[in-house]
């Protein structure tokens, strides 16, 4: 227990950057879970392709790959490109000033921030899966609302504002609360590429103490009660904002 | 972008999917083992029967996969006791302690499922079945069997497949399924994302034949 102490706000500080993570993953997420949903529902077929895409390759593809595809992958591609405009830009300068001395209008390096590859990853990760639910939560919002609020003159901005998205929400919230359990979960991943998380963090102390069973059972813990406090807050908007049946 | 080093260890690559195969395959049998049982005795009356079944769902099912490895692959060497005996031969393997918080893991979404199947019977089926005079091997068979599955298997094919994706975390504990054949080709190459890219199409893949298969067998069964 002496050991725990030490660590005690270095692990909290892991936890609330576990929140943080999550919490940005879950905005993006909603995000482009509703472009997602409204490309799915479109009239044209590329839109209606793309979403497609996007949503099949995620749920075939393990969100750690992601992590690290994205992290490692967009790592090497953006310092390829980074180099390669370099190389176009001194080209077009020396062609037009032969004078001209080579420099390096972009950085040779740019680091990709764990913290900004996770909250994109998981983000764009669970927007697939918002748009499944996003795209449900649409379809059963019945047509002669929509049809009425044409009717109002309204245009297609205010319809989804005004008539579509209050009354999709309802029918939405189950399956965003699901997705926000299993979203909080995966979160523990950005541990892997370097992220001071509290995984990592009881990794860190583990090392030092000899203690890794406590440590280790310690954030499982904590993740526990992040979701059971979860659970207990969407099933009580749930409750809140049902349809009430007559 | 250069996909030649991809061909050039596909061997790799091959033997990253069988660990990934057998390894899921053998966790999600272990687990059905353990979830029929425990989902069947989470409705049990007895707190003594009903308690440790639901600390059980319950942790497994609200703390990360990786975090349960962890403690099993990491935590286990904090025991003396568990590494004077025999038994440390076994979790000093890493495949072995993946295999045990896979199985452990699934066991308890299995379990999950086979409560909702189970408190969710229809009670008036297996009333009128009695009615009938079936025998209780024919009830099982005839009426609770094909309903259960009925149910139960569109959540299960999901669970596979959250299990497919989960297992990828054994790269990380040194065993070289396809993300550790991926993380292996990276470091020698230094080419992260052809290494990784190739990874997600064999599990994209591996995903999509369980999809197909699943919904090939919930045609045939479920048809009616």
């Amino acid at each position: 227990m002496l050991e725990l102490q030490n660590y005690q706000g270095i692990l909290l500080e892991g936890a609330w950057l576990t929140v943080q993570v999550a919490l940005l993953s879950l905005l993006l997420a909603i995000l482009l879970g509703l472009f997602g949903a409204l490309a799915k529902l479109s009239h044209s077929a590329i839109l209606r392709g793309c979403a497609t895409l996007y949503t099949t390759v995620i749920r075939g593809i393990p969100d750690l790959i992601l992590m690290l595809l994205i992290f490692f992958g967009g790592q090497v591609l953006v310092n390829d490109l980074s180099f390669r405009l370099n190389e176009w830009l001194n080209e077009m300068l020396s062609r037009f000033d032969p004078a001209h001395e080579w420099s390096s209008f972009l950085p040779d390096y740019i680091d990709i921030s764990p913290y900004f590859a996770g909250i994109v990853t998981i983000g764009f990760i669970f927007g697939a899966y918002m748009a499944e639910t996003f795209r449900g939560a649409i379809l059963s919002v019945e047509k002669g609302q929509i049809e009425a609020a044409t009717a109002y003159g309204m245009s297609k901005y205010k319809i989804f504002t005004r008539v579509m998205f209050p009354q999709m929400m309802r029918h939405a919230l189950p399956g965003i609360g699901n997705n926000w359990l299993v979203l909080l979960k995966t979160t523990a991943l950005v541990s892997i590429i370097g992220l001071q998380d509290m995984v990592k963090i009881a990794g860190d102390a583990s090392g030092s103490t000899q203690k890794p069973f406590t440590f280790y059972l310690l954030v499982a813990l904590i993740f526990l009660f992040f979701t059971s406090v979860s659970s207990i807050f969407v099933r009580w908007t749930e409750r809140k904002y049902s349809i009430v049946t007559r | 972008m250069d996909f030649s080093i991809i061909f050039n260890e596909y061997q790799f690559y091959l033997d990253g999917l069988w660990t990934t195969v057998w390894l899921v395959a053998l966790s999600l049998l272990l687990g059905l083992l353990i979830a029929i049982p425990a989902g069947i005795f989470r409705s049990s009356n007895n707190w003594l029967i009903k308690g440790p079944i639901w600390t059980y769902m319950y942790f497994f099912r609200g703390s990360p996969l990786l975090v349960q490895l962890f403690i099993i692959y990491y935590g286990s060497a904090q025991f003396d006791s568990l590494r004077e005996s025999w038994l440390w031969d076994y979790f000093q393997e890493a495949w072995f302690c993946a295999l045990l918080a896979f199985t452990l893991n699934t066991g308890a979404y299995t379990a999950e499922i086979v409560r909702g199947v189970i408190s969710t019977m229809p009670k008036g089926e297996l009333e009128a079945a009695k009615a009938y005079g079936m025998s209780a091997w024919q009830i099982l068979k005839r009426i609770t069997l094909p309903n259960a599955l009925r149910r139960a298997l569109p959540a299960y094919s999901n669970e596979i497949i959250f299990m497919i994706h989960g297992s990828a975390i054994a790269g990380v504990v040194t065993i070289v399924d396809i993300t550790g054949a991926a993380r292996v080709v990276n470091a020698r190459y230094y080419a992260p994302f052809e290494a990784y890219l190739a990874a997600g199409i064999l599990y994209m893949c591996l995903t999509f034949s369980v999809i197909f298969i699943f919904r090939k067998w919930e045609q045939r069964y479920l048809q009616y």
